[in-house]
C-alpha cells in the first residue's frame, strides 16, 4: 500500500504524458483524466488509511528500494520512510491533490491539452511524495527539485503567454537560489556526520552539538551552520522574505495549480524540512532565532502587501506567504507540532480559497481584477458560501480549523522566552488584523456592492459545474472541522503518542494565558472584518481617500516594497552586464586579441617585413654580401 | 595474452571500414546511401564489440585489463594497450556516439559524402586509441592524430567562417601539445621508457614534476578547455557541422579530462597538489564567467559551447580534489556531458536542418508544431542544468561534495554555477520552444522524423538511467578511482 502511494502518481504521469503525444480528441482527454484522477484518489484513500491507522498504533516504516548514489563513503538510497510527520504530509498532499485533479476536469474543460495538464499534476504529486517519504537528504533534494520542475511546468502551462513563461523561469531560478543553500547544507551534514541518512544524523545530533566547522575561514558552530543552510532552502521553497518574489508571479499558472502547489503543498515543504530536522534545529538556537525573525517578518510584510493588491489570486498568494511565516515562527520557537498543525489546517482552507477563486474567475469570464467584479453573490451562492468558510477559517474565527492552529501559534509566541518571541508576537498579532481585513476586502469587492463588470459579461455570470463544486465542499469540511478533530493529536494531550518521536516536542503550559491575550486574536479578527466592511461596503470612498492621502505608502505596498525592481537592479542587470563584458571585451578583445588573433597577425606582420628583404634583385644580395664581408673583416682586424 | 586482441580490433575496425569504402564509387544518390550504410554498420559493429568489452570487463580488478604489448619503435616505446574502469567508459561513449553522428549526418551532408564518412571513421580510430593507449608516444600519436580529421570536418563541411575556426582550433590545440611532446621526450630520456604502467610507479623529483606537469597542463587545459584558453571552442562549435560538434563536445574534450586523471595526477602527484589551487581558481572562473557569457548569447551553438566550458570546470574541480568522490564525480560528469551536450547539439541540428539558422531569436513557440522535439529538448536541458534524476546531477553533486570537503570557499562559488546553469538553460528553452508561434517560416516546421527519434531514444534512456541508477557506472569506475586515489596519496605521504 505504501508503495502504491508513491507509484500511482508516477504511473498517472507516465500514462498521461504518453497520451499527450497523441492527437487530442475527447476520448484521449477523458482517458487521461479518468486514469490520473482514479490513481490519485486511490492514493489519497491509502494515505488516509495509513494516517488513521497511525493514530491508533504509531509506527515507523522504513523501506530501502535500491541504491541511488554510492561513492566512496557516501551513500544514498531510494527509500520510503513513513513516520507520523510523513503520514500527515501524505494526507495533505494526496487529498488536496485528488480534489484538485477532479476540480481540474471542470476547470480545464475548455483547454486543448488536458492530458498534459493532468500529467503535470501527477508528476508534481509524485515528486512531492518522494520529498516527504525520503529517508535521507538526497532523496529529499530530488523531491525538492522535482516539485520545482513541476511547478515550473505548471506555471508556464499556458506557454503562449509571455508573462507565464517569465513567471515560470523566475520561480525555478529563485527556488534554485534556495536549493543552493540546501545543497550546501547537505554537504555540511555529510562532512560533519559522515552520512546523510536521517536516522544516523538525527540520532547522533547531540553528539555533535559542540562541533565547530571551518567554513570560509570562520569556525562556526556546525549545527547552526547546517540549520541556516537548510533554512535558506526552506526560504526559497516557502517563499519567505527575500526569496518570496516568485510566489505572486506564480499566479500566472492555472488556478488549480495555485491551489495545489502554491498554497497547500509545495510551499509548505520548507516548513516540513524544518520540522523534519527538528532534532538539529533544536540544538541550534541561533538558527532558530533566524527562523523566527524571517518567519515573523514575512508574516507581517506579506500581509501589508496583501492589503492593497487588486488581483484576486495575488491577494491569496500574499496571504499564503504570510501564513507560511506564521508556521515558521511556530517552528522557530520550538513548537514543531503547532507548525505542522497550521500546515495541516492551512492546506485545506487555503486550497478552498484558491479553488473558490477559480470558480469566481470562471464565473466572471477569466477576469482576475477584483476592481472589475462585485455584486455577483446572487449568481454564484455556493461558491460564495465556500469562500466565506475559507475566509473565516483563515481569519481564525472561533471553532473553525484556522482558529485552533493560528491561536496556538500566537499563544506560543506569547509564552515563549526566545530572544525574538516578543518581536514575533507583536508582528503576528498585527498580522491577524490585516489578514482579516484583506480577506474580507476581497470578499466584499468580489461578491457584494454594485457590480463594476461590463453589462454583457455581468448577465452571463454563472455558477460552476458540480465537478468543481464538490471538491470545494469536501475542502470546506476540512476547513471547518479538522482543527477541532485533530487538535488533541497535533498539539494536545495525545501529541506525544501521535508524533511518536518523529519530531522534538516541548510541552508548554497554555493555562496561564490571560483571558485578554487568549481572546485577542478572535477580537482582532472581528475588528478587521468591521474595518473592511466600513471601507468597502458602507462608504466605498473611504478606501480611495486613504490611498490618496498616503500616496507614497500606498505605492510602496502596491509595488510590493519594490523587491522586484531592487533585484532587477542589483542582480539581473549586473549579471547580464558582466556576461556581455566578459564575452565581448575579455573573450573577444583581450584573450583573442592578444592570444590567437594577435599572434597570428604578429606572425604575418613579421613575415611581411622579412619577405621584403628577399627582393630577387641580384645587386641587393651582392650589396648584403659586401656589407657582411666588410663587417667580418673589420671584426677580425680589430680583434687582433 | 592468448585472448582476442579486442582493443586492437576496436581501433582497426574503422580503418578496415575505410578501406572498403574507398572501393565504393560515389557518383549518385544510391551509392552515397551505400556509403552511409556501410559507415553506419561498421561503426555500429564497433559499438557492439565495445559492449562485449564492457561486459567481459572484470569490475573487481583495478588493474589494466585486455593488455596488449608489442615491440614498436625501440626498447621502452611499445604498442601497449589496456583499459581500466575509467577508460573503458570513454571507449563505449565514443563507439556509441559515432554511429549516432553518422546517422545524424544522413541528410545534412550534401557533398563529398565519402570523404566525410572516411574522416569520421578515422576520427573514431584515433579517439579509441587515445583511451586505450598505455604508452605515452602512442597516446600522443592518437591524441594529435585526431586533430587531422576534425580539422577537415570543420574546415570542409563547416559554416561560413569555417576556415578561421578550423585553423584556430587546430593551431591552438597543437601549440598546447608541443609542450607535452617535449615532456614525453624528456620522460623517455630520464626514465628510459614511455610505458604508462611503469611510469605510474616511477618517482620524478619534485622539480621535474613541476616542469613536466606544466607541459602536460598546457596541452590539456587548451583541449578541455579551461578559462582563459577556451575561445577556440565556441568558434569551432559554431562552424562545425552538427556531427562535428557532437564529437567535439562528446569525446574530444574528454580526452583532456582523461589525460588529467591518468597522467597529470598519476605521474606528478606533488606538482598536482601544488597546482591544485590554480586549477580550482581557473575552474571557478570558468564556471561562473562562462555561465554568465552563455546567458547573453544569441547563437544557440555558442550558448551550448560556453555551457560546455562551465561543465568541464566541474570536471577539473573534481579531479584535483584527489578524493574518490571527486574522481568518480568527474568521470560521471564527463560521461554525462558526453551524452547530454552531444544530444543538445543534435537538438540544435534538428532545427538547423529545417530552418538553416542558429540564431535563437529566429525561433519561438516551436512546441506548437514540434511537441516531441520540445519534450526531447526539455529532457536534455534539464540534464544540463543538473536536475536530480538526470545524469547531470550525479556527477555535479559528487564533485561539489568533494570540493566542499577540501575547500569551502571554492565550493560556495562553484555551487552558484548551479543557479546560473538553470538560468541560461531555461532562458534558451523559453526563447526557442515556448511563446506563441508567430514567425511565418516556423509554421511549416515538422516534428522529429523516425531517424531522429532513433537517434534520441538511446540518449534519453541513458540520461535518465544514469540519473536514477548510476550504480552500474560507478561500480565500474570505483576500483580504478580508489586505486588512483590511494596511489596519489601514497606518493604524497
Amino acid at each position: 500500500m505504501i508503495h502504491s502511494i508513491v507509484i500511482l502518481p508516477l504511473l498517472g504521469f507516465l500514462i498521461a504524458c504518453t497520451l499527450s503525444f497523441f492527437k487530442s480528441n475527447a476520448f484521449i482527454d477523458r482517458l487521461a483524466e479518468i486514469i490520473t484522477c482514479t490513481f490519485i484518489v486511490l492514493a489519497a484513500f491509502f494515505s488516509f488509511y495509513i494516517f488513521i491507522d497511525n493514530i491508533g498504533n504509531p509506527s515507523i516504516v522504513s523501506l530501502k528500494l535500491f541504491t541511488w548514489i554510492e561513492s566512496g563513503s557516501f551513500s544514498a538510497d531510494w527509500s520510503i520512510y513513513l513516520d507520523s510527520v510523513t503520514s500527515v504530509m501524505l494526507v495533505v498532499i494526496t487529498s488536496v491533490s485528488a480534489l484538485v485533479h477532479v476540480y481540474s476536469i471542470g476547470y480545464m474543460s475548455h483547454d486543448d491539452s488536458k492530458p498534459r495538464f493532468m500529467g503535470y499534476l501527477s508528476l508534481f504529486t509524485f515528486a512531492m511524495i518522494m520529498l516527504v517519504t525520503a529517508d535521507n537528504f538526497l532523496q529529499l533534494f530530488f523531491g525538492w527539485e522535482g516539485v520545482g520542475l513541476a511547478s515550473y511546468l505548471l506555471i508556464g502551462f499556458w506557454y503562449k503567454k509571455p508573462t507565464a513563461n517569465a513567471a515560470a523561469i523566475k520561480a525555478f531560478i529563485v527556488n534554485r537560489v534556495g536549493d543552493f543553500g540546501l545543497a550546501l547544507g547537505i554537504f555540511t551534514i555529510f562532512i560533519v556526520f559522515g552520512s546523510i541518512e536521517y536516522e544516523n544524523v538525527f540520532n547522533s545530533a547531540a553528539k555533535f552539538s559542540d562541533t565547530q566547522f571551518a567554513f570560509i575561514g570562520y569556525e562556526i558552530h556546525a549545527l547552526t551552520l547546517i540549520c541556516i543552510f537548510l533554512f535558506i532552502g526552506a526560504m526559497g521553497k516557502s517563499a519567505q522574505l527575500f526569496l518570496h518574489t516568485w510566489l505572486p508571479d506564480a499566479m500566472e499558472g492555472p488556478t488549480p495549480v495555485s491551489a495545489l502547489i502554491h498554497a497547500a503543498t509545495m510551499v509548505t515543504a520548507g516548513v516540513f524540512l524544518v520540522v523534519r530536522c527538528s532534532p538539529l534545529f533544536d540544538l541550534a538556537p541561533i538558527a532558530m532565532d533566524f527562523v523566527v525573525v524571517i518567519g515573523a517578518s514575512t508574516a507581517f510584510f506579506a500581509a501589508t502587501i496583501g492589503l492593497v493588491q487588486n488581483d484576486i489570486k495575488k491577494v491569496i498568494a500574499y496571504s499564503t506567504c504570510s501564513q507560511l511565516g506564521y508556521m515558521f515562527v511556530a517552528a522557530g520557537l520550538g513548537a514543531y507540532g503547532v507548525a505542522m498543525f497550521h500546515l495541516f489546517t492551512h492546506a485545506f482552507f487555503k486550497a478552498l480559497l484558491f479553488l473558490g477563486a477559480g470558480s469566481v474567475i470562471h464565473a466572471v469570464h477569466e477576469e482576475q481584477d477584483i476592481r472589475k467584479m462585485g455584486g455577483i453573490s446572487n449568481f454564484i451562492p455556493i461558491t460564495q458560501v465556500m469562500m466565506i468558510i475559507g475566509t473565516i477559517s483563515l481569519m481564525g474565527f472561533p471553532f473553525t480549523s484556522g482558529y485552533y492552529s493560528k491561536d496556538a501559534i500566537i499563544e506560543t509566541a506569547y509564552l515563549s522566552n526566545s530572544n525574538f518571541a516578543d518581536y514575533a508576537y507583536i508582528l503576528l498579532t498585527i498580522g491577524v488584523v490585516m489578514t482579516s481585513f484583506y480577506s474580507w476586502r476581497l470578499m466584499f469587492l468580489v461578491f457584494n456592492g454594485k457590480t463594476r463588470m461590463a453589462e454583457e459579461n455581468y448577465r452571463k455570470v454563472h455558477e460552476s459545474s458540480s465537478i468543481m463544486l464538490i471538491p470545494l465542499m469536501i475542502l470546506a469540511i476540512g476547513a471547518l472541522f479538522f482543527g477541532f478533530i485533530f487538535k488533541s493529536y497535533f498539539i494536545g494531550y495525545n501529541s506525544d503518542e501521535f508524533w511518536n518521536g518523529s519530531i522534538v516536542l516541548h510541552h508548554e503550559d497554555h493555562h496561564n494565558i490571560p483571558l485578554l491575550i487568549y481572546y485577542l486574536p478572535a477580537i482582532l479578527g472581528v475588528v478587521g472584518f468591521f474595518i473592511a466592511w466600513m471601507m468597502y461596503l458602507r462608504k466605498s470612498n473611504i478606501a480611495k481617500n486613504i490611498a490618496e492621502l498616503n500616496k507614497p505608502l500606498y505605492n510602496f505596498l502596491l509595488n510590493k516594497w519594490y523587491f522586484d525592481e531592487l533585484y532587477n537592479m542589483v542582480l539581473v542587470k549586473p549579471a547580464i552586464g558582466i556576461g556581455k563584458l566578459f564575452w565581448k571585451l575579455i573573450d573577444g578583445y583581450i584573450i583573442d586579441g592578444f592570444g590567437p588573433n594577435g599572434l597570428a597577425s604578429l606572425v604575418s606582420r613579421i613575415s611581411s617585413r622579412t619577405k621584403q628583404i628577399q627582393s630577387g634583385f641580384i645587386y641587393h644580395y651582392a650589396f648584403a654580401i659586401l656589407i657582411g664581408l666588410s663587417l667580418i673583416i673589420t671584426l677580425i682586424i680589430f680583434r687582433f | 595474452m592468448n585472448e582476442l586482441p579486442i582493443l586492437s580490433i576496436l581501433i582497426l575496425l574503422p580503418i578496415v571500414g575505410i578501406f572498403f569504402m574507398t572501393l565504393i564509387r560515389n557518383n549518385n544518390d544510391q551509392s552515397s546511401n551505400n556509403l552511409k550504410h556501410t559507415a553506419l554498420w561498421i561503426s555500429f559493429l564497433n559499438f557492439l564489440i565495445s559492449l562485449y568489452l564492457l561486459f567481459s570487463f572484470n569490475q573487481q580488478d583495478a588493474d589494466f585489463q585486455f593488455e596488449e604489448r608489442y615491440f614498436w619503435i625501440e626498447y621502452g616505446i611499445s604498442y601497449h594497450l589496456g583499459v581500466d574502469g575509467i577508460s573503458i567508459l570513454f571507449i563505449v561513449l565514443t563507439t556509441m556516439l559515432v554511429p549516432i553522428c553518422i546517422l545524424a549526418s544522413y541528410d545534412s551532408i550534401k557533398f563529398s559524402v565519402k570523404e566525410y564518412l572516411i574522416a569520421f571513421l578515422a576520427l573514431e580510430t584515433f579517439m579509441i586509441g587515445v583511451f586505450c593507449s598505455l604508452d605515452l608516444v602512442l597516446f600522443y600519436l592518437f591524441f594529435e592524430g585526431g586533430l587531422i580529421p576534425m580539422f577537415l570536418i570543420i574546415g570542409i563541411w563547416g559554416g561560413e567562417r569555417r576556415v578561421y575556426s578550423t585553423f584556430k582550433f587546430f593551431l591552438y590545440t597543437l601549440a598546447g601539445s608541443v609542450f607535452m611532446l617535449l615532456a614525453i621526450i624528456y620522460i623517455f630520456i630520464t626514465a628510459g621508457t614511455t610505458d604508462v604502467s611503469y611510469l605510474l610507479d616511477y618517482n620524478f623529483t619534485r622539480n621535474e614534476q613541476i616542469v613536466l606537469w606544466l607541459a602536460f597542463f598546457a596541452s590539456f587545459m587548451v583541449k578541455i578547455p579551461m578559462w582563459p584558453f577556451h575561445t577556440w571552442l565556441p568558434d569551432a562549435h559554431v562552424e562545425a557541422p552538427t556531427a562535428g560538434s557532437v564529437i567535439l563536445a562528446g569525446v574530444l574534450l574528454k580526452m583532456a579530462g582523461y589525460g588529467f586523471i591518468r597522467f597529470s595526477i598519476g605521474f606528478f602527484p606533488d606538482a598536482s597538489e601544488l597546482f591544485a589551487p590554480l586549477i580550482f581558481a581557473l575552474s571557478i572562473v570558468a564556471i561562473i564567467v562562462t555561465s554568465l557569457i552563455a546567458l547573453v548569447q544569441e547563437d544557440m551553438k555558442k550558448l551550448i559551447a560556453y555551457s560546455s566550458v562551465a561543465h568541464m570546470g566541474f570536471v577539473t574541480l573534481g579531479i584535483f580534489t584527489f578524493t574518490v568522490q571527486g574522481i568518480e564525480g568527474s568521470v560521471i560528469q564527463m560521461i554525462s556531458h558526453g551524452i547530454v551536450s552531444a544530444a543538445l547539439f543534435l537538438c540544435v541540428g534538428v532545427v538547423y536542418d529545417r530552418l538553416h539558422t542558429r540564431e535563437i531569436s529566429r525561433y519561438g513557440g516551436l512546441v506548437s508544431k514540434m511537441p516531441m522535439y520540445a519534450f526531447t529538448f526539455m529532457i536534455f536541458i534539464l540534464a544540463s542544468l543538473g536536475l536530480p534524476g538526470t545524469s547531470g546531477f550525479v556527477g555535479e553533486f559528487l564533485v561539489l561534495l568533494s570540493i566542499f570537503s577540501i575547500n569551502t570557499y571554492f565550493a560556495v562559488f562553484a555551487t552558484t554555477g548551479v543557479v546560473l546553469a538553470a538560468t541560461y538553460s531555461l532562458w534558451l528553452y523559453r526563447r526557442m520552444i515556448f511563446g506563441a508561434l508567430i514567425k511565418d517560416d516556423l509554421s511549416e516546421m515538422l516534428d522529429l522524423t523516425r531517424r531522429e527519434i532513433i537517434i534520441f531514444v538511446p540518449l534519453i534512456t541513458l540520461t535518465i538511467f544514469i540519473g536514477i541508477y548510476p550504480k552500474p557506472v560507478i561500480d565500474i569506475i570505483e576500483p580504478s578511482a580508489k586505486k588512483i586515489v590511494s596511489q596519489v596519496n601514497g606518493k604524497l605521504n
